[in-house]
């Protein structure tokens, strides 16, 4: 297995370190969000205060319906911050523009619960559409990096398969290869264990841990579930939109 | 401009393989965009069927100059203006010669089923050729005789057995206006809208079957300039010359006069133009429901692509190009299947019906239009990928 280490990235880990001098990758603060207008809003995080520093793996548990996915997009980049504020990678994303947002998911690696890959692309072709948004990889550069990173995720022979013809472990494994193929400084990850079996979700986690470790990304995880809080750095819980930090 | 080049080469064909990989869906968006093609090239064939029908007969004169009734409308129905203007047109310097053309249509006996039907019927004087028709013109002697006729072999009708017979040198009767006349000859001009047949005879014959028509009330009048005289400059002289009850027009100008009764007069030009617009909507219509179709069993993809930092635009692009790729795969049968229908056309209604390329091109960009249209209304659908409502 060929080790992706930083030196081969110089770039991504001048501006890492030039990050981690200055201040957290994600710092929340006094984050606020709520859901729906008029006499139907309802407010879903309160106050939130959370910063989290390069490389640390941060999982985020909590029941069902009490913020953590919210919280997670709004990282993400997905939604709209409204109130408080929200700095990522030194970037202020409380009422940023559509545009900005855009532009700010690309720093990220999201992992979603569903696999979400495209059907009628290849295991390869998936793994490339997470590079084609970064203008400075050539057409060779990109299919070499995707294959390199399939082989890391233990799916070289499978390059060519399309989802339907793999496993829901090698579905999710390709996933994590999308995710970090272009080697992000953060990566989000919304309960990715949970469609899988015990040993394919610690599988799963395993190579999170060991790919972040090697490109030195910060992880934000929300889980449900206890057999892999062992990764974490540290772990927060999140109950009723409140967030309370929580012993490793 | 370079860099969007680049964008483009690196950029994996997202639309074509989203395509090619549901077989059934491309399969029916293909029919789908064919049916249409097909529909609205037969729409158009037949519309410049009529227009190529309806002036074979005016382009096949053999003349520089034609002098007509003002109230003359079409080839069919010409009305007449009185033979002195021929004469007074051949004071005129660069007049060679100035001759009469009759012409009228006739209710005759189909002499072959005997029941009655309209033929238009065309009498000049057989010394003046006034076809540039070689086949009509070796066969000018057997219309010097009286009552006998020649037949157009494209005419619309069953007219086969009797064909049959004259080809085998057989005299073939039958009646017009009660005076028993011969087929002795066949020549091919083709049936047109305005008209399910053509005889062809001299200018004798022709006054003889019409004993109200006088000699004098001519329906044509063919002017031939002298070798080096332009025919425009003669024209603008003889136009001046004569009073206003004659039209003069160069046989080009007659043509397109000809050509414009059908576009304007007739209601046949609006009915293909509407035929052409439904199949025309009717392909919006189906390619919509395709793309729409594949959008929405791609909502989960495009909103992963969405939380990945691809811009709607790109989204947009994808449709497009599903689109266009469709435009280009669905006129390929649209294309070839059009040929055979209109041999099969041409056939069955004895009209001049083919594939030409301006038309083909036509309609390839009819296509492309049609396509792009459904792709817009469908990129619509994509305002729900939002990826902080799926995730």
């Amino acid at each position: 297995m060929q080790t992706l280490n930083s030196s081969v990235y110089p770039q991504n880990t001048d501006a890492r370190l030039a990050a981690a001098v200055r201040e957290p990758v994600i710092a929340a603060h006094q984050l606020s969000h709520f859901f729906g207008h008029g006499h139907l809003r309802k407010q879903v995080l309160f106050d939130i205060d959370l910063e989290i520093n390069a490389g640390e793996i941060v999982l985020m548990t909590g029941p069902s319906g009490s913020g953590k996915t919210t919280l997670l997009t709004l990282i993400g980049g997905l939604r709209s911050a409204q109130t408080g504020s929200l700095r990522v990678l030194g970037q202020e994303l409380c009422g940023a523009s559509a545009d900005t947002l855009t532009l700010a998911r690309r720093q990220n690696g999201y992992i979603f619960q569903a696999h979400n890959l495209h059907g009628s692309l290849t295991a390869l072709q998936n793994v490339k559409m997470g590079l084609e948004l970064h203008a400075h990889f050539s057409w060779t550069e990109m299919i070499d990096r995707s294959v390199q990173m399939l082989e890391h995720v233990g799916l070289g022979d499978r390059i060519d398969y399309y989802p339907d013809d793999l496993s829901g472990g090698q579905k999710q494994r390709v996933a994590i290869a999308r995710a970090l193929v272009s080697h992000p400084k953060i990566v989000l990850a919304d309960e990715p264990t949970a469609a899988l079996d015990s040993k394919s979700g610690r599988d799963v986690v395993n190579l999170m841990q060991m790919l972040a470790k090697e490109q030195g990304c910060t992880i934000l995880l929300v889980t449900h579930d206890n057999r892999i809080l062992d990764i974490a750095d540290r772990i927060v819980n999140m109950e009723d939109g409140k967030l309370s930090p929580n012993s490793v | 401009m370079i860099g969007l080049i680049q964008q483009l080469q690196r950029r994996t064909p997202l639309g074509w393989l989203q395509l090619s990989r549901e077989r059934s869906r491309l399969l029916v968006a293909l029919s789908g965009i064919a049916f249409a093609d097909v529909l609205m090239f037969l729409q158009l064939g037949f519309q410049a069927a009529l227009y190529d029908s309806n002036t074979r007969l005016s382009s096949a004169l053999q003349t520089d100059i034609v002098l007509l009734s003002p109230k003359a409308r079409s080839t069919q129905n010409l009305s007449t203006f009185s033979r002195r203007r021929l004469y007074q047109a051949l004071d005129i310097e660069g007049v060679e010669s100035a001759e009469p053309f009759y012409s009228n249509t006739v209710a005759w006996k189909n002499p072959q089923t005997r029941k009655e039907t309209t033929i238009q019927i065309i009498g000049f004087d057989p010394d003046y050729p006034a076809l540039d028709l070689p086949e009509v013109n070796q066969q000018l002697e057997k219309i010097k005789l009286p009552d006998t006729v020649l037949f157009d072999r494209g005419s619309r009708g069953d007219y086969a057995e009797a064909i049959a017979q004259i080809e085998r040198g057989e005299k073939v009767t039958t009646e017009v206006e009660r005076r028993t006349i011969t087929l002795d000859g066949l020549f091919t001009l083709g049936a047109s809208f305005g008209a399910d047949g053509l005889l062809i005879t001299s200018d004798q014959n022709f006054l003889f079957l019409f004993p109200r028509r006088e000699a004098g009330s001519v329906s044509l009048g063919l002017i031939q300039v002298a070798p080096g005289a332009d025919p425009v400059q003669v024209a603008a002289m003889i136009d001046a010359h004569l009073p206003d009850d004659v039209r003069v027009l160069t046989h080009e100008e007659y043509i397109e006069f000809e050509k414009a009764f059908w576009t304007t007069e007739s209601p046949i030009g609006f009915i293909f133009g509407i035929g052409t617009a439904m199949a025309f909507v009717v392909g919006i219509v189906l390619v919509y429901q395709v793309l729409s179709t594949d959008v929405n069993a791609h909502l989960k993809e495009y909103a992963t692509f969405k939380a990945m930092g691809y811009r709607n635009s790109y989204l947009l692009m994808v449709v497009f190009e599903e689109a266009i790729v469709l435009a280009f795969l669905g006129f390929i049968p649209g294309f070839i299947l059009p040929i055979f229908i209109y041999q099969l056309a041409a056939n069955a209604t004895a009209l001049p019906i083919g594939m030409t390329v301006s038309r083909a091109i036509y309609v390839f960009i009819l296509t492309v239009i049609m396509c792009a249209i459904s792709g817009t209304i469908a990129t619509r659908k994509l305002q729900s990928a939002d990826p902080a409502d799926m995730f």
